[in-house]
């Protein structure tokens, strides 16, 4: 982890500024003109939804060093949390439906946090393993909080925003694009701020940084919180605006260990890592089954298909580790200054 | 003996030979954490690959001795393969590095295991026969017994190899201070080799056990997440610690299961051995051996 | 407390007014504007499991007083500032820091009781930058909430301006400002002892505990932190605890010396009384197993 560089300096300022301003530009102009219901639906939507989870979980795991396997309990308490909060307070606008959901899940975040005062590294990881199962038993056990549905499956409430409505695909993906951006930029804002740096020097060295006057413990509840507000709205998303039903079965151990790998594959420490993650993420499937189809026909069931995904999963990560162990963000790094000093060779 | 008295002693039988399983898989992390620091994910995932293996084997038409024989080579194969071509080229890597690395080596395990084997239930008959029988009016099954006579005995085997055997004594070396076994000239690639072989060995035990209990199915590599408890309270670096807790947990997840679960709702195995061995840490954040190690500044 | 000889001052007098060392490559002391006592430890005792670190240690630092621990290996040295800031629990004793009294120092609040410290082997946050490390040394400095931060109010945006003012402050004293942007990890191994030790300045603290703050270093090195020390102390007002193998270089820095051997203090002094205690000279030549380089420098001073 020592390796990612979290609050970059190197790169010049406006150069980034200017190309964060560009996606923007080409995710609100753009692509809404051009893309087709299957691109939003199928392919932004759920990126955007992951790339989120894996921003909130590298605020944990890549800035202040706590490696959590939970992620999808903290999915399913904001999904949860905003499903019911819509349900039983029916006057609540959506805005503010989503951010009491994230409330939700950082006061669930710091609880679950509680271990991290005495626990660390992999008995803390077990100790988020825990925090999965329990939620994961809640939410089947206590029907309250699926509305009493048999099957535990609600469909969730439109996406409607002061009589705007978001529910067909665009508007699903529009919707999520600016919740992503507003938490992204809050995110930028906590990582380069004293608190930000209060995490990674927690990660660096505990004692060190007692020693220079961080509250420890406050500190890494805090950094369970914030992880948690923003993996709980990125459940609410996910639940929301991807699957339009909230459910147990979607926030399970494997989607837990998805984020994982958005955050490690991306870049631990970065914010654009989760972004690169997330996009590895949801397009690889995609990328091989059109390949296996391309490659073996009608010989490539679905079945196959899963468990060449999961080899190829599986071996790419461990790829990534051995030669790029700071994640494709110091990747992308590489190749974008190696572009700038073409560009402008004396700068 | 009162017949509730009888079934609380039948309970807590049952949950320590179940415990004995636990402890089982929970070994084969202990070998490699204490040598290299690894928590090793892929032990499911072995676990699974071995039974998977040896039950296809069997299938088609081998003899148990050669489809057990066939299968140790192998689970040597792949835990060598695993160390040399994952873990070494990660040496000096943080451990959620490695940590992460033994993620993607389980996903690429079970895919394979799934792929060359198939995804469905094999029933697997070691030709032990369950039926329970009666000692002094508790039901104990054959089985169980058979399964903690045989972890007993790969224990015994493994103390015996790591106290008279060179490798052994390199290993528990190691164990003790990286550096000074390293700066002794001690060679650390030979001794992570021994112990990824050895946990292959393991995980086949783990596997021909677990399988004949479940049937042999993908489930089979989620007996990890059965052994992270037991290795959360007996501390990832203690093979008695393993065992131990490998009992205690299994007692007190049946215990927990019978007396408390009509209270709060049944399936509760999931998470309590979870929460009853983080409750034991937060009181004594040393686990059950682990001594208290003062940090050098 | 043991059978030594001890040529030093008995201890819980206040630090004697006394000459100044007439030593030609001494640095100019200053002269103390008060006679404070910064830190104060009384009897203090640490053992891990049946093995002694040090015992019955007493020791008194004037504001603005160098004062240097040297010893052989294992004497207890790094121990005991271990203790004094709290990551050790020691068993008997006390340590007082100003006006405040602990059995066991909370080392979360050192740096409100105005103590910072170096580590022996290097602590640094190696993946922030020279800045961020320094700016670090802040932390407990910092009033402003994160709501603040995040959303760029005034109050926030003052305090983050002021706390990069006191880190290119001692930037420009230790002559950092080629690295400012570098990652601390990615620096040579004495630019990080600088950058740890400006960490632990840009806070103004009254007490700085080093420990080997030049353990590692060339000849030129060593001047170099020297001058940064004694820059320090002129700067700030800073009383110092400093650990040091290099005896010429604790000759030259320190106004006082304590020394330890085997977890026992066996002389309290200045420099040229230290030069000549018996004892001293005893502990450091008939300690032959300890390193050839520690002896060597005794001879030399």
């Amino acid at each position: 982890m020592a390796t990612a560089l979290p609050l970059d300096l190197a790169r010049p300022r406006r150069t980034g500024a200017a190309g964060i301003l560009l996606l923007l530009a080409l995710a609100y102009g753009l692509v809404p003109l051009l893309g087709t219901g299957y691109l939003f639906e199928a392919i932004l939507t759920p990126f955007l939804a992951l790339a989120l989870a894996g921003l909130g979980l590298n605020l944990l795991t890549g800035y202040a060093g706590l490696l959590s396997l939970g992620s999808a309990a903290f999915m399913a308490v904001g999904a949860y949390a905003a499903f019911n909060l819509s349900l039983r307070l029916p006057g609540l606008p959506l805005p503010a439906t989503i951010l009491l959901a994230g409330l939700v899940a950082a006061a669930v975040g710091a609880v679950a946090g509680l271990p991290a005062l005495r626990l660390r590294g992999f008995y803390l990881a077990v100790s988020t393993l825990a925090v999965q199962f329990f939620v994961a038993w809640a939410l089947n056990r206590i029907g309250w909080l699926s509305n009493d549905s048999p099957s535990g499956i609600v469909a969730a409430p439109r996406l409607e925003v002061a009589g705007l409505s978001f529910d067909d695909a665009r508007g699903r993906y529009l919707f999520s694009l600016t919740v992503v951006a507003v938490l992204t930029f809050l995110a930028w804002r906590l990582v380069r701020s004293p608190t930000g740096r209060n995490l990674v020097a927690i990660r660096d060295h505990e004692t060190a940084a007692r020693i220079v006057g961080v509250k420890v413990a406050r500190t890494k509840l805090l950094a369970f919180a914030l992880s948690s507000f923003i993996v709980g709205i990125a459940g609410v998303l996910w639940a929301f605006a991807y699957l339009r039903t909230v459910e147990p079965a979607g926030f399970n151990l494997d989607r837990s260990f998805q984020i994982l790998f958005i955050v490690i594959i991306g870049g631990l420490g970065t914010l654009r890592g989760a972004f690169l993650g997330a996009g590895f993420i949801v397009v690889l499937p995609l990328v091989l089954s059109r390949l296996g189809a391309a490659a073996l026909g009608d010989g490539f069931d679905s079945g196959t298909l899963e468990m060449v995904q999961r080899i190829v999963l599986g071996a790419l990560i461990v790829a990534v580790l051995i030669r790029e162990p700071a994640g494709l963000a110091a990747l992308l790094d590489r190749a974008l200054n190696h572009a700038l000093r073409r560009v402008r060779p004396r700068s | 003996m009162s017949p509730d008295l009888a079934f609380l002693v039948e309970v807590v039988v049952g949950g320590l030979l179940s415990g004995v399983m636990y402890a089982l898989v929970a070994i084969g992390f202990v070998l490699i954490y204490k040598t290299s620091g690894v928590l090793n994910f892929a032990q499911g995932a072995m676990v699974l690959f071995a039974a998977l293996t040896f039950v296809s084997l069997v299938e088609r038409g081998l003899p148990f001795p050669a489809a057990l024989a066939a299968t140790l080579a192998v689970m040597v194969v792949v835990g060598l393969t695993i160390e040399r071509t994952v873990l070494r080229p990660l040496v000096n890597q943080p451990p959620i590095t490695l940590f992460m690395a033994t993620l993607g080596v389980a996903y690429v395990i079970e895919g394979a295991a799934q792929l060359a084997w198939g995804t469905q239930v094999h029933a697997l008959d070691l030709g032990i026969d369950d039926t329970p029988f009666d000692v002094a009016g508790v039901l104990v099954s054959r089985f169980d017994l058979f399964a903690a006579a045989l972890a007993g005995l790969m224990v015994a085997g493994l103390t015996l190899f790591f106290r008279f055997t060179r490798t052994g004594l390199a290993f528990r070396a190691v164990a003790d201070d990286p550096l000074a076994a390293l700066n002794a000239g001690l060679r650390l690639p030979r001794i992570w080799s021994a112990v990824w072989i050895a946990s292959g060995l393991v995980a086949l035990v783990a596997g021909l056990l677990w399988g004949a209990r479940l049937g042999v199915q993908f489930s089979l590599s989620l007996v990890v997440l059965k052994a992270l408890p037991v290795l959360v309270l007996g501390g990832f670096d203690s093979i008695a610690g393993a065992i131990v807790a490998g009992l205690i947990v299994g007692a007190a997840e049946k215990l927990a299961e019978v007396y408390l679960g009509p209270f709060i709702g049944g399936g509760i195995e999931g998470w309590i051995a979870y929460v009853a061995a983080l409750a034991f840490l937060l009181v004594k954040p040393s686990g059950l051996f682990g001594l208290r190690s003062v940090e050098r500044v | 407390m043991s059978g030594l000889p001890h040529r030093a001052a008995p201890f819980g007098r206040p630090a004697p007014s006394r000459p100044l060392v007439p030593d030609a490559a001494a640095p100019r002391r200053r002269a103390r504007a008060s006679q404070d006592r910064i830190l104060t430890v009384e009897g203090l005792s640490l053992g891990f499991g049946g093995a002694v670190a040090f015992a019955g240690i007493d020791l008194a630092v004037a504001a603005g007083e160098i004062h240097a621990i040297i010893g052989p290996n294992g004497a207890g040295k790094s121990s005991l500032i271990n203790a004094i800031s709290g990551l050790y629990a020691p068993q008997a004793g006390r340590v007082r820091i100003g006006e405040a009294s602990f059995a066991r120092v909370p080392a979360g609040r050192l740096a409100a009781l105005g103590v910072a410290r170096t580590f022996q082997n290097l602590a640094l946050f190696k993946s922030l930058n020279v800045v961020e490390n320094i700016l670090s040394g802040l932390a407990g400095a910092r009033r402003a909430g994160l709501a603040a931060h995040v959303l760029g109010l005034p109050a926030a945006r003052r305090e983050a301006a002021e706390h990069r003012t006191r880190a290119e402050a001692v930037i420009d004293l230790l002559q950092l400002g080629a690295f400012r942007a570098r990652a601390a990890g990615s620096l040579p191994y004495g630019l990080q002892k600088r950058v740890e030790l400006a960490r632990a300045l840009v806070a103004k603290p009254r007490l700085l505990l080093l420990d080997e703050p030049m353990a590692g270093m060339s000849a030129a090195e060593k001047a170099e932190m020297s001058g940064f020390i004694l820059a320090a102390r002129e700067t700030f007002g800073t009383a110092i605890v400093l650990i040091e193998h290099d005896i010429g270089v604790v000759m030259r820095l320190s106004d006082t010396i304590t020394v330890l051997d085997h977890g026992r203090r066996i002389a309290t002094g200045t420099p040229t009384e230290i030069q000549a205690n018996p004892a001293v000279i005893a502990a450091y030549l008939g300690a032959d197993d300890e390193e050839d380089e520690t002896e060597g420098e005794v001879k030399a001073a």
